[in-house]
């Protein structure tokens, strides 16, 4: 009967009052995500974003968002849409939004946009990314103490900056605390596709690996290195449902406090157009716990990472480090700067293979 | 127990009847899955339906946008529409659509920076060729091997995505595209740019050109012998052979308009809306068409109306996931159903319904 | 670059894993088509028996339950399509599309709250001492009980279709549907029986990757593995043993290219991606272009609407 309540209901609520009661005061938040919110990966993990605005402002925002948006002139639709329907400020959280976010953004000129992971900007554009490689570091530093094998596996999608920032910082990593640690690199060209994904730890394990990492959306391979009695990490959340003997820690994409931020400027009328690139000290990227098969050394060492990376005493691309050809990169303590990172499109010295072209 | 009985001739009330018993019989059931999931089924069925179309605040945006979302699938299904009736089953219009896409676009890069008016013409006929030449390979196969068309233009489709892959991770790739998987944006290259062409219509030039080729397949499905041709090849191919129709032209001349219709509708959309090469540009039009092209009963008309009502349940039910928060996937039941009932009241046209009575001994 | 990582034994059972899923859900519709019908909704038909295998594994703490579940809810979605081009007689390419675009939502829909948990695990055939001889124990001796079943229903099609009169009158029914009816057949209801079969088997496909290969529920999780199972029936040119061969070669290019990843090889992925549909091309056309051997395989029938006039 609660069915037929509810179309009674229905009834008399769309012949009296179509129209949406406006709430002048209150902050339109829009999000748009390119997968669905359920994948428990990269969306999961903004849609936790939004939830956060919703508990820090309660009644003063109103969030909306659209889930599996391809990142075409769908995406431009969604976004219009959203525009015209009042949102003041949206949040597109993939990077191939860029275009369209950029076109949007020119027609609504009062409304605000944040785009993840993109780099161009206007007025009303924002972009903002967080320093994932910070996060490879410190799990890069623990693969490489706990390696019996001295192989580590790495699950990656693309071959573009941001990834390959990933597989560099945590090899390094392992590098210093194992000279003989080897990476075996996967491309599955895809960022979420549960089925190869598996395939991928699998082959990667029957060749050596007793460590996975991954640089795609989806827990497969958590579930798979359970399942073989190896270790693997969480990848943007923290997956210890997938894998509670085989996760060691995770890298925790955490957009709340970001978000929350965001809103709040908006709020205040304190919005501009920013570049953000946030790591842990921020707490943008956060560390998963760390699970008691690490030693209680290597917690301590990673702890000791963790800190001085949050306190900006140690950067994870330090010199001396040379490119895969030998060339020098960064002499002896020099560090990155963020323009060569930004569009990092080699590997670093010690690191077998080609990236793919 | 009831009985169909075939129609002597197919009955003109049921071809405009049936479409709206179809949209009535998804309102219900549509309405019944938003309120299991805790929605008011009436304002989402509004907001699907009648808010795209007339509400104050968003309509005047999303009518000119139905028109864009719907251009490529009746393009599409327009050309496949020919072969269907000659019972030439291409289904492998997603792949033509990508060829068309990749020829036309990479023609356009090749240029590039140079500007001049003749490269956007230059460019849609490379996508025409692209896409035709894609349909060929079935075309031919069939003709010389005898090989299902069915089958061959299905592999070819997945072909046709890992090709489109390579492409823009290796020749196509932006070179200013911090190694994204993408080409160059075609709205930075003035002569290769597909933009609006009334002002903040967004309706492109791909629009216009769909317009045209229903008009067109109207006139020569009607009109023109060769319409008088492809029925006569689908509904009885030896009479056709007698006629002096060669089925093997026949074969090549479907998949060839439909292909190159496809290939055309890729490159205006990897031009206009889609902005860029990209693996996720395609979308499943070539699919979609296929459905749009057997709602519309193979008609130009028909197939002109299913391709904006595919594109108001596209449109309607993004503003119903963000205005009532249902999720994707219940757009997609949603659209399900609605094919369902659309294909399924389809019957009434050519058939009626007897019920029988028992019969006493 | 190191091959001697690269382990034949481990390379092919990896690969059987990765097969089993579309050898299941291509051997459905090879019984479908061999009745006459083209269902192009497997994908549709997959995903569902995903969610439900899933739902009632953890539900019931028996991944078995699961299985039955997956099939069951295979066939119910199937059956959808079989109303609707066996007595409403739609256009099969069109509902099978439309087939698919359902399932995937439907499914996703049911799956809301499963993701994020961990299905009950699912046991191997494990015989002590046998199973660890080396290379025949891995090979032959320790898969999981659902590889095995999948080969019994290989040969249980096989055995159907060439040794029985039912699959003597389901053939006739694809063959000519016409002289099926004439002879007193029931081409619909043997279709129709046909199709929930079909839809049943891309169910189990369905639930072994949401049970055993990945294992866990994600939404879209089957990737276009209905797709390719479509074509792996083309490709096994209708007979029930090739499937077998088809799918391993299928699956095996998967895995073995990720294999020569991780030992280091640089290979184009996407241009070896193409080739299980190019050579499923090439098989079609040295089929078809003999007469005599192609009218023994593919059903004539594939995808004709049949209505008894009489």
């Amino acid at each position: 009967m609660n069915l037929l309540k509810t179309i009674l209901a229905g009834a008399a609520l769309a012949v009296g009052l179509t129209g949406a009661v406006s709430a002048a005061e209150k902050v339109k938040v829009g999000f748009i995500y390119v997968g669905p919110t359920g994948d428990f990966g990269w969306s999961y993990e903004h849609d936790q974003g939004r939830k956060a605005i919703e508990e820090a402002f309660g009644d003063k925002v109103e969030t909306v968002f659209v889930e599996s948006v391809p990142e075409s002139a769908d995406s431009e639709r969604v976004m219009t849409q959203m525009a015209l329907s009042g949102t003041d400020l949206i949040f597109a959280t993939s990077f191939n939004y860029m275009d369209h976010v950029l076109n949007v953004a020119k027609k609504f000129p009062n409304v605000k946009f944040e785009h993840a992971t993109g780099f161009k900007r206007s007025d009303n554009v924002s972009t903002y990314s967080a320093r994932f490689y910070e996060g490879r570091t410190v799990i890069g530093h623990i693969a490489g103490n706990m390696t019996k094998t001295n192989t580590i596996g790495y699950i990656a999608s693309y071959p573009i900056p941001e990834v390959i920032r990933g597989i560099n910082a945590a090899y390094i990593a392992a590098k210093k605390v194992n000279p003989d640690v080897k990476m075996k690199i996967v491309w599955v060209f895809s960022w979420f596709d549960p089925g190869k994904e598996a395939d991928a730890a699998t082959a990667l394990i029957d060749q050596g690996a007793d460590i996975i990492m991954q640089h795609t959306d989806s827990p497969a391979a958590m579930t798979i290195a359970e399942e073989k009695g190896i270790f693997a990490f969480g990848q943007a959340s923290d997956m210890t449902q997938f894998g509670p003997n085989a996760r060691l820690s995770s890298i925790i994409d955490n957009w709340g406090p970001y978000y929350v931020a965001r809103v709040q400027a908006v709020m205040d009328g304190t919005w501009t157009s920013t570049d953000t690139w946030d790591g842990i000290k921020p707490g943008m990227v956060k560390i998963g716990e760390f699970s008691d098969k690490i030693p209680a050394d290597v917690q301590a060492s990673a702890t000791a990472i963790k800190d001085a990376l949050s306190a900006g005493t140690m950067h994870s691309f330090t010199g001396p480090l040379n490119k895969q050809d030998g060339s020098v990169w960064l002499k002896d303590g020099e560090t990155a700067d963020d323009g060569t990172l930004a569009g990092m499109n080699f590997y670093v010295e010690g690191i077998e293979g080609k990236i793919p072209q | 127990m009831f009985k169909l009985e075939r129609r002597p001739t197919p009955s003109n009330a049921m071809v405009i009847l049936t479409p709206v018993l179809a949209v009535v019989l998804t309102m219900i059931a549509g309405g019944i899955l938003f309120a299991i999931l805790g929605k008011n089924p009436f304002e989402a069925i509004r907001i699907i339906f009648w808010d795209p179309l007339f509400n104050e605040v968003v309509a005047s945006y999303t009518r000119p946008q139905l028109l864009i979302k719907a251009a490529p699938l009746i393009t599409i299904a327009l050309g496949l529409s020919f072969g269907y009736r000659a019972n030439i089953w291409n289904i492998g219009a997603e792949g033509q659509f990508i060829m068309g896409a990749v020829a036309g676009g990479a023609v356009g890069l090749a240029f590039y920076p140079t500007e001049s008016v003749l490269i956007f013409p230059l460019m849609v006929l490379a996508g025409a060729v692209g896409g035709f030449l894609w349909a060929m390979i079935p075309a031919f196969l069939k003709i010389k091997f005898n090989a299902n068309e069915i089958l061959v233009s299905l592999m070819l489709v997945y072909v046709a995505i890992n090709f489109l892959g390579a492409m823009v991770t290796g020749p196509l790739r932006s070179p200013v595209g911090m190694n994204f998987p993408v080409s160059r944006n075609f709205n930075e290259y003035a002569s290769a740019y597909n933009g609006e062409l009334i002002a903040n219509t967004g309706l492109h030039m791909g629009v216009f050109v769909t317009l045209a080729v229903v008009i067109v397949s109207y006139i020569l499905l009607k009109q023109h012998i060769f319409g008088f041709q492809v029925r006569t090849a689908g509904q009885s191919p030896r009479a056709a052979k007698f006629s002096g129709v060669n089925p093997n032209v026949t074969i090549a001349i479907c998949l060839g308009i439909s292909g190159g219709l496809a290939g055309m509708a890729g490159l205006f959309e990897v031009t206009g809306p889609a902005g860029k090469l990209s693996t996720n540009f395609p979308l499943g039009y070539g699919f979609t068409a296929i459905i749009v092209a057997f709602l519309g009963r193979l008609n130009p008309i028909g197939i002109l109306f299913a391709g904006l009502l595919m594109a108001l349940t596209y449109i309607g039910g993004e503003l119903a996931q963000f205005q009532l928060s249902v999720p994707a996937a219940s757009v997609q039941v949603f659209q399900g159903m609605l094919l369902f009932f659309m294909l399924a009241v389809e019957i009434l046209v050519n058939f009626r319904i007897r019920f029988k009575k028992k019969e006493v001994a | 670059m190191d091959f001697s990582a690269l382990s034949p034994v481990s390379l092919i059972v990896s690969l059987m894993v990765a097969a089993t899923p579309i050898l299941l859900a291509a051997i459905g519709e090879l019984v479908v088509e061999k009745s006459g019908v083209l269902n192009l909704g497997v994908e549709g038909m997959m995903i569902i028996g995903a969610i439900c295998g899933f739902i009632v594994a953890v539900e019931t703490g028996s991944p078995w339950l699961g299985f039955l579940a997956a099939m069951a809810g295979g066939a119910a979605i199937s059956f959808i399509f079989a109303v609707l081009t066996q007595y409403m007689l739609t256009n099969q390419v069109a509902t099978g599309l439309a087939l698919t675009l359902f399932g995937l939502g439907f499914a996703a829909l049911l799956g809301h709250s499963y993701a994020g948990i961990k299905p009950p695990k699912f046991g191997s055939l494990d015989i002590p001492f046998i199973s660890d001889i080396p290379v025949i124990g891995p090979l032959l001796f320790s898969h999981d009980y659902m590889i095995y079943i999948s080969l019994m229903i290989i040969a249980g099609v096989w055995y159907f279709l060439t040794r029985t009169r039912g699959g003597l009158v389901l053939r006739a029914a694809g063959e000519n549907h016409d002289a099926a009816h004439a002879l007193g057949y029931k081409v619909i209801r043997i279709r129709i029986m046909a199709i929930l079969f079909g839809g049943a088997m891309a169910g189990l496909g369905g639930a072994y990757l949401s049970l055993v290969r990945v294992p866990q529920w994600t939404e879209g999780m089957t990737a276009g593995a209905g797709w390719i199972a479509l074509a792996l029936v083309v490709f096994a040119s209708w007979k029930p043993w090739r499937i077998i061969l088809g799918a391993y070669l299928f699956g095996g290019i998967t895995v073995l290219q990720l294999n020569l990843q991780a030992a280091g090889a640089n290979i184009p992925v996407a241009y070896l991606s193409m080739a299980p549909y190019l050579v499923t091309i090439i098989v079609l056309v040295i089929m078809s272009s003999d007469k005599k051997r192609a009218s023994l395989n593919a059903p004539a029938c594939l995808g004709r609407i049949f209505h008894a006039s009489s």
